[in-house]
C-alpha cells in the first residue's frame, strides 16, 4: 500500500551524487523522484524509483549505507490550493510532516506530494476521510 | 593455583632485595660486554656501582627500539655466540625486525615463566593444550611450548592457520586450554560456527589470549563465545617473549609482573619521569636476569598502570592493568593528552558504531582543533538530518566528559576511512609546528 523510499548517506563533496546516477544509469534504474537534504558537511539523498530492491542490492554492493523508508504519496490537481488543502486536513489532527516533496505527473494535470510522517496510519486514515487520492506503492514505481 | 609458591608470593622486601642483588649484575655485564650500554651509560655519567639502591635504576638511560635496529642483528648481544642456542625476531611491520638471543639457562628462565604463567590461568599436568600462537620466529608459539612441557601438560604444537583442521582437532583430541591471540580466539568461533560445531561440547575451560591489545568488551565477547575464562597475558620478544605478566584464573584483575625477573616501571611518555604506582603512562622493562639479551630501562611505548596491592590469588607480585594504547600515538590537544584508544572506547560505548574511525588534528588559528571522523553504518543511519546531528552532538558530548577535551565529530560514509592490512592509521595530525 504505502511507498517505500529509499534514502543514501552522503559526504557533501563533488561528485558524490554523480556517483550515485552513474550506478543508477548502469543498472537501468529509473528515478521517480527525488530530494536532498543536506548540512554544510553531510547530505541525505531520498529516492523513489521503479525498482527498490535493484537499487539497494546495487548501492551496498558499492558500500553505501541504504536506508529504507515508508512514505506516503497523495496525488493532488496541479492548480492553486492543491497543497493546502491536504495540509489542512493534517494539522487537524495534529499530525506532525517530518519531510515531503513533490513532482508533477507527465500528464501535467496532477501532482504527487511525498510525505514522510512519523505516524503513517493516521496520517492515511484521515486523508482517506478527505477523500485524498493516495497513490499504491506498485503505482508509483510504474509511473 | 600458583606454580612457584617461593617466588610468586615472596614478601615484597626479600623480593626486592634479590631484584637489587641481579639489577646490579646485569647492569656491570653489560657495562662490560656491550658497547652501546657503555657508550650511554658513559654519556649518562653513571657507573655500575652508582647502582646502590633500587631507586638508581632511574639514573639509567632509557633503551628505544631504535637502539636495537640501529644494532642489528647481533650488536644487544651480550654473550659470544657460542653461548646462544635460540634466535628469535619481531615482526618489523615499521622497518627490519629485531632480533633477539637466548642462551640455554634464557630457555630455561623462559620456560619457568610461561609454566607460571600457564599454571595462574588455571592450567595443570592433566590438561592439553591447543597452541594455536605462531611458531617460528615470533616468540608465542615456542614461548607457550616450552612452558607447557616444563609444567607437564600435554601439548598440541597446532600453530597458526588452516582453522577448519584446528576446530577438527579441538572436537576430536579434547584439548582444555586454548592459546592464541584474542582477534584469532574470535576467527576459530566464528568458523566454528559455519561448521556447525558448538564450544559448549568442547572441553575447553580457559583461554591465554595475547600479543595483540585488547579490551574488557572482547573478553566477555570471548568468553561469551568459547564458554572460557579469558586471560590477558603481556610479553614482547625485546624483553623475553609471552610469560612476562599473566592475569590469574582466580580475580582476572590486571596482570601480575614475574618481578624476581623483571622490573617494570611507569614514566611519563614525554618528560620521562618515574610516576608512582597508579599513575598511568608508558611501560619500561629491565630484565635482571637474561644473560644473552639482557635490557636495560627498555620503553615498551605500552601504556599501563602498576598495582602493587597483593591479589586474592595470594601473590605479592606487582600488577599492570590491560594495555591502554600505545604512547607513541597520544597527542596533545590543546594541553590535553588524548590517546586514539581513549576515543575508541567512548566511540564503542556511545551507540553501535563500527570501529572504523579517524582522529584529524589541525591548526585553526592558534588553536587545536580535532575532528573525529566515524563512518556511518545502517544501524545508525537514518533519513532524517536531525538525527544524523544528534549523533554526532552526543559522541562529541561523551568525548567531552570523558577526555576533557572539546571535539567535532563528523560522519563520513562507509569504507571512506582507509584500512590497512597491519595496522590502521587512526591519526592525522596537519598541524605544522
Amino acid at each position: 500500500m504505502n511507498v517505500k523510499q529509499i534514502s543514501i548517506f552522503l559526504e557533501n563533496k563533488p561528485g558524490r551524487l554523480a556517483e550515485v546516477t552513474r550506478i543508477f544509469e548502469e543498472s537501468q534504474i529509473n528515478i521517480r523522484a527525488l530530494a536532498l537534504a543536506d548540512t554544510s558537511e553531510f547530505g541525505i539523498l531520498r529516492l523513489i524509483v521503479n525498482d527498490n530492491e535493484k537499487a539497494q542490492r546495487m548501492l551496498k554492493d558499492r558500500g553505501y549505507t541504504v536506508g529504507v523508508t515508508e512514505v506516503v504519496a497523495v496525488e493532488v490537481e496541479d492548480r492553486p490550493g492543491g497543497l493546502h488543502r491536504i495540509l489542512a486536513a493534517l494539522s487537524k489532527d495534529h499530525i506532525n510532516v517530518e519531510y515531503m516533496y513533490a513532482f508533477v505527473r507527465q500528464s501535467g494535470r496532477n501532482a504527487v506530494l511525498i510525505f514522510r510522517f512519523d505516524d503513517v496510519a493516521s496520517a492515511v486514515k484521515r486523508l482517506a476521510a478527505e477523500g485524498m487520492r493516495v497513490i499504491d506503492g506498485k503505482d508509483l514505481y510504474a509511473m | 593455583m600458583i606454580f612457584n609458591e617461593e617466588f610468586e608470593t615472596m614478601p615484597r622486601e626479600a623480593l626486592e632485595a634479590i631484584q637489587l642483588r641481579r639489577l646490579q649484575a646485569t647492569v656491570a655485564r653489560v657495562y662490560n660486554t656491550v658497547p652501546f650500554y657503555r657508550r650511554r651509560f658513559d654519556e649518562a655519567g653513571v657507573k655500575p656501582e652508582d647502582i646502590r639502591v633500587l631507586a638508581d635504576l632511574h639514573k639509567l638511560p632509557f633503551t628505544y627500539k631504535n637502539d636495537l635496529r640501529d644494532n642489528y642483528p647481533y650488536g644487544m648481544f651480550a654473550v659470544p655466540m657460542d653461548l646462544v642456542t635460540r634466535i628469535h625476531a619481531s615482526s618489523g611491520t615499521t622497518g627490519k625486525p629485531t632480533v633477539v638471543g637466548y642462551t640455554a639457562r634464557d630457555i630455561q628462565t623462559w620456560a619457568e615463566l610461561m609454566a607460571r604463567t600457564l599454571t595462574a590461568a588455571g592450567t595443570r599436568k592433566e590438561d592439553i593444550v591447543h597452541n594455536a600462537y605462531g611458531y617460528g620466529l615470533f616468540t608465542g608459539g615456542l614461548g607457550v611450548h616450552y612452558g607447557a612441557e616444563k609444567l607437564g601438560a600435554s601439548v598440541i604444537p597446532i600453530s597458526g592457520g588452516n582453522t577448519k583442521r584446528q576446530v577438527m582437532i579441538m572436537k576430536d583430541f579434547g584439548p582444555t586450554v586454548l592459546t592464541c591471540t584474542p582477534s584469532y580466539a574470535l576467527h576459530v568461533a566464528e568458523a566454528a560456527e559455519e561448521m556447525g560445531v558448538s564450544f559448549r561440547d568442547l572441553k575447553f575451560k580457559a583461554g591465554i589470549f595475547g600479543a595483540e591489545p585488547w579490551s574488557e568488551r572482547m573478553r566477555q565477547e570471548i568468553e561469551r563465545k568459547l564458554n572460557v575464562k579469558a586471560m590477558d597475558v603481556y610479553g614482547l620478544s625485546e624483553v623475553m617473549g609471552p610469560g612476562v605478566a599473566i592475569e590469574c584464573i582466580e580475580a582476572q584483575n590486571g596482570l601480575h609482573v614475574f618481578e624476581d625477573h623483571f622490573i617494570p616501571e611507569i614514566i611519563h611518555p614525554r618528560t620521562g619521569e618515574a610516576l608512582p604506582y597508579g599513575t598511568p603512562g608508558e611501560l619500561v622493562f629491565t630484565t635482571i636476569t637474561k644473560e644473552a639479551f639482557p635490557v636495560i630501562r627498555y620503553r615498551t611505548r605500552d601504556l599501563s598502570v602498576l598495582h602493587p596491592e597483593p591479589c586474592r590469588c595470594g601473590r605479592t607480585i606487582v600488577r599492570m592493568g590491560r594495555i591502554q594504547g600505545r604512547s607513541d600515538d597520544m597527542l596533545i590537544i590543546r594541553g590535553v593528552n588524548v590517546f586514539p584508544s581513549q576515543i575508541e572506547s567512548v566511540i564503542m560505548e556511545t551507540r553501535q558504531f563500527a570501529p572504523h574511525y579517524q582522529l584529524m588534528v589541525e591548526r585553526v588559528g592558534n588553536l587545536d582543533q580535532l575532528t573525529v571522523l566515524v563512518e556511518v553504518n545502517e544501524g545508525m543511519f537514518s533519513d532524517e538530518i536531525k538525527n544524523l546531528q544528534s549523533i554526532e552532538r552526543d559522541l562529541e558530548k561523551n568525548i567531552r566528559e570523558t577526555l576533557g577535551v572539546t571535539t567535532r565529530v563528523k560522519l563520513v560514509e562507509p569504507k571512506s576511512i582507509q584500512r590497512s592490512e597491519g595496522k590502521a592509521v587512526r591519526v592525522i595530525d596537519k598541524r605544522n609546528i
